[in-house]
């Protein structure tokens, strides 16, 4: 029962949402715990019961949305046990959120956990470093309870290579680890895992930050069993360290399930054409670099990779290309029309050097790409990939005033071209309106929109117009639209549309954006569904964020760092829902009893746990 | 237009809402609006909400940061005829960013707004920085907002691979520099390097292996007699025409080459390679 995550998902909104149905009624909450629900433990049912009990655990057993089973465990009680018993997965969308020994408790036959951490503005350095989200509680109460667990997939926590070590002990038979933008662990942890878990059969390590340093660096790929594995997935290239690559070579023989492998920039494609020769199945492949190691006309290995990828008529999915030699490029070729997603997005081509190979690729659904190739670089995207459905432009300098070449003009090919289209990410320097009201018409299909213009407060770069109009449009005609990331220059009437139109909206990110109280406001009462706010640097006070008590409940969590607020406010809040957890961070820690009025940045999120034990010295719980 | 520039200078406008309302607004008691006060902001709200729960006491140094961007748009809109600084021509982000930084410069008390922010943009640390050469490896993510370079010995050893572009071959090549003595080596290595490439653009059935001799030389490409001229980027990014330094300070500051068609060598680059001249006779 795999939670389908998208393959180069930055994060995994897409499975989640993938899985879930719309909210029926604004008070549910509806991840974690299905909040509070029948006691736990309470006299068992007479026999008659019992068989129909039986009878429904065997039903259950079918069920497989979390929000489906939520709901099926508040019908009664005799429901909330059977659906307790066969619930195989465990999603928690906020470690802080429930208790280890709670969730064990209630859930007893647990096969897989997904468990996230750190707020998303993590990942942009606004929390400070030992925040929390430690995953040893879990891993400790997972390891006592769970003999069968056989997948965790962790996201922004922190893990230790102790913890790893706990993993490969406590569960014979493990077979799933992927960990996507956590940090703590080394490459001594995942040796551990390599040697002691036996039937692995997926190792994805994705946007995690390793604690190596250098002379202490393990051979962690030697520790794989000498015997034929049951890899299906190895995914290392944010393992930025070397490694033993004729063990790797190795590895990849004898492991004839492998599908999918993504290797570090250490690899260099005279290596790379050797990996490929040892799994001609492969599916995704990660090709690290994309580069000659001997430097130019030593050595053509031109020849030799054409041959390679021409034998590899499975993949579907390339990424890599780090420090790319676009003479290269045409090596790829006899795959382009196979594939069916695309990762540019660390490779600095022009638009000239694109165009070759994209036109070719007429079955794309995912591509992501640096602004290096311009908004003709999109257009002849638009052009060639009908088909797509999520596109991400980069930029490949993330500056405010760089010289970014995509603007409103690429946005508009790709409405015009790429009318399938779901999610967008798009990183430019300038937008205009018309361009975004031109997208919404042309993609209806929309449910991820987020567009950075990289400049704050910019507005329409021919009118001069805030950019409210053309996030109205978004929100208006997008009508499956669930994620919305805001930017640019934004008045209340943008936030007033949003609370309008945006029903259907589960996160919404906001950044220099707004005039007053009354911008968060209306999104607070409009947008019924929301699960996930998070705001920076706007002008949201005391007053908005009080009047948000009545949707609270109904959130994971709101972030709001840099905006107006209040210790008073905060503590308003924190008063009048006790289960609320209100987080109030600090940067740095002056003096002890210090308190300063004004709060930099509030973390408030809903939680059966009450205030947590492990915050650090910055943190203060309201 | 004078008047305006003290304007520009007062701190904070009282009132941020005439932002959306255009060009109108701002002329109507403007210096009323753009007065110092402590009072509320938005008090002339548009839409009769009284902000009166707003923090009189606003620490928020981001309040005061998008206020002043907010005044700077709007002048730059209003001042299509304006006489400012650097404006002229340039779209209005640009407009925005100078006025900006003059009234960043200008005041003691405000933060200034082009200094970079924490977090933006929203980009993790592992996607900065690859616009550094491409000779150089990728750069090791750390938790700071700098990245570590680790592997700088490794390109030291291996020789000074720039890139190498020829205008009209979509394909660019990289060349070590190092590998050649002096201009006249580089010259003839970028004729072979390219030669079969040209005579391939030009005539698609040419094999650009095959028939060497028959192809085409490429020549005078360091003294602007042939068809085309090779230049080079340097550190900061500006284009001089190869051959007037050192070879040896050609070497460590060339960071790209490109073979331009001489007769696409305007005015304006010649200008560029007559200050370098002077920069480095200096």
């Amino acid at each position: 029962m795999r939670e389908e995550i998208s393959d180069m998902s930055e994060d995994d909104e897409t499975g989640e949402r993938a899985r879930w149905a719309p909210d029926l009624s604004k008070n549910r909450s509806d991840d974690s715990d299905s909040g509070p629900g029948p006691p736990i433990g309470d006299s068992p049912p007479p026999f008659s019961d019992q068989v129909l009990e039986n009878v429904l655990e065997n039903v259950l057993e079918f069920l497989t949305s979390r929000r489906d089973r939520n709901a099926a465990s508040a019908v009664c009680r005799s429901w909330y046990r059977a659906e307790a018993q066969t619930r195989r997965e465990l999603f928690i969308g906020n470690c802080y959120a429930v208790a280890p020994h709670r969730a064990v408790e209630r859930f007893q036959s647990i096969k897989s956990v997904v468990l996230k951490g750190k707020p998303r503005f993590a990942d942009f350095n606004l929390v400070p470093f030992g925040w929390g989200a430690q995953f040893e509680p879990w891993v400790k109460s997972f390891g006592a309870a769970y003999r069968h667990l056989e997948r965790i997939c962790l996201k922004r926590m922190s893990v230790t290579d102790k913890d790893l070590t706990i993993i490969a002990e406590s569960f014979p038979l493990f077979k799933d680890l992927t960990l996507i933008c956590c940090e703590g662990f080394s490459t001594l942890g995942l040796a551990v895992i390599a040697e002691r878990c036996r039937h692995l059969r997926v190792l994805d390590l994705i946007e995690d930050y390793l604690e190596d340093e250098d002379d202490e660096v393990v051979d962690w790929i030697s520790r794989f069993p000498e015997t034929t594995t049951s890899l299906e997935s190895l995914v290392f290239d944010c393992v930025t360290c070397p490694f033993n690559f004729d063990a790797l070579e190795c590895l990849v023989a004898r492991s004839p399930s492998l599908q999918r492998l993504r290797v570090n920039h250490h690899v260099a494609l005279e290596q790379l054409r050797r990996l490929m020769a040892s799994a001609p199945q492969l599916t995704h492949l990660g090709t690290g670099t994309f580069r000659s190691e001997v430097g130019f006309g030593e050595v053509d290995p031109n020849l030799d990779l054409v041959s390679a990828f021409g034998a590899s008529r499975s993949l579907v999915c390339l990424s890599g290309f780090r420090e790319i030699e676009p003479e290269f490029l045409p090596a790829i070729y006899p795959v382009c029309a196979n594939l069916t997603s695309l990762n540019f997005s660390f490779a600095n081509l022009t638009a000239e050097e694109l165009n070759p190979v994209i036109r070719q690729c007429h079955n794309l659904q995912t591509f992501w790409v640096l602004d290096s190739v311009g908004d003709e670089g999109l257009r002849a995207v638009a052009e060639s990939c009908q088909d797509l459905r999520e596109l991400r432009v980069f930029p490949l300098d993330p500056t405010e005033d760089s010289d970014s070449s995509v603007s409103d003009i690429g946005l508009q090919f790709i409405s015009e071209g790429c009318r399938k289209l779901r999610s967008i990410l798009y990183f430019c320097q300038r937008m205009t309106n018309a361009a975004v009201v031109a997208m919404s018409k042309n993609c209806p299909d929309l449910v991820v929109f987020r567009l950075c213009i990289m400049g704050r407060h910019l507005p329409d770069r021919i009118t001069g117009e805030p950019m409210d109009a053309g996030f109205r449009a978004i929100v208006m005609n997008c009508k499956k639209l669930t994620r919305l990331s805001v930017s640019g220059l934004l008045t209340d009437k943008a936030f007033e549309y949003i609370g309008c139109y945006g029903k259907l909206i589960r996160t919404l990110s906001v950044a220099f954006a707004g005039d007053s109280d009354g911008g968060l406001r209306y999104v607070l009462e409009g947008c019924t569904r929301l699960q996930k706010l998070e705001i920076r640097d706007s002008p949201f006070g005391d007053a908005s964020l009080i009047s948000g008590l009545p949707f609270y409940y109904n959130m994971r969590f709101l972030w709001m760092s840099s905006c107006n607020l209040s210790m008073r406010g905060c503590k308003e809040v924190a008063r009048n829902k006790p289960n609320l957890v209100v987080e109030v961070i600090r940067d740095a820690v002056e003096e002890e009893e210090e308190e300063i009025e004004a709060v930099e940045k509030l973390y408030l999120y809903r939680s059966l746990a009450g205030a947590r034990t492990d915050v650090p010295a910055f943190v203060k719980i309201l | 237009m004078e008047g305006e520039a003290p304007r520009l200078l007062d701190l904070i406008p009282k009132d941020r809402d005439w932002v959306g309302k255009g060009v109108c607004k701002v002329k109507n008691g403007i210096e009323e609006k753009l007065e110092l006060r402590l009072g509320l902001p938005g008090e002339e709200n548009e839409k009769e909400e009284k902000q009166s729960a707003k923090s009189a006491f606003s620490l928020s140094f981001s309040e005061n940061v998008s206020k002043r961007t907010f005044l700077g748009s709007v002048v730059t809109n209003e001042g299509k005829g304006t006489e400012r600084k650097a404006s002229g021509a340039p779209p209005v982000a640009h407009g925005t960013r100078t006025i900006n930084s003059s009234i960043a410069n200008n005041s003691s008390q405000t933060i200034t707004s082009n200094a970079p922010v924490v977090g933006w943009p929203p980009i993790r640390s592992f996607r900065k920085n690859l616009a550094s050469s491409s000779n150089s490896k990728s750069p090791l993510e750390t938790r700071d907002e700098g990245p570590v370079n680790g592997n700088k010995a490794d390109s030291d050893k291996k020789g000074c691979f720039v890139k190498i572009n020829m205008d009209g071959i979509p394909i660019g090549r990289k060349i070590d520099l190092k590998a050649y003595g002096d201009y006249d080596e580089l010259s003839s290595a970028v004729d072979q390097l390219f030669r079969g490439l040209l005579a391939a653009q030009r005539d698609p059935l040419v094999n650009e292996k095959s028939g060497g001799e028959n192809n085409q030389e490429i020549k005078g490409l360091l003294d602007g007699s042939g068809e085309y001229t090779l230049v080079y980027e340097d550190e900061e990014g500006d284009r001089v025409l190869v051959g007037d330094v050192p070879w040896k300070m050609f070497i460590s500051t060339a960071k790209r080459l490109r073979v331009l068609k001489t007769s696409d060598l305007s005015v304006s680059s010649i200008n560029t390679v007559s200050r370098k001249r002077a920069a480095t006779d200096c």
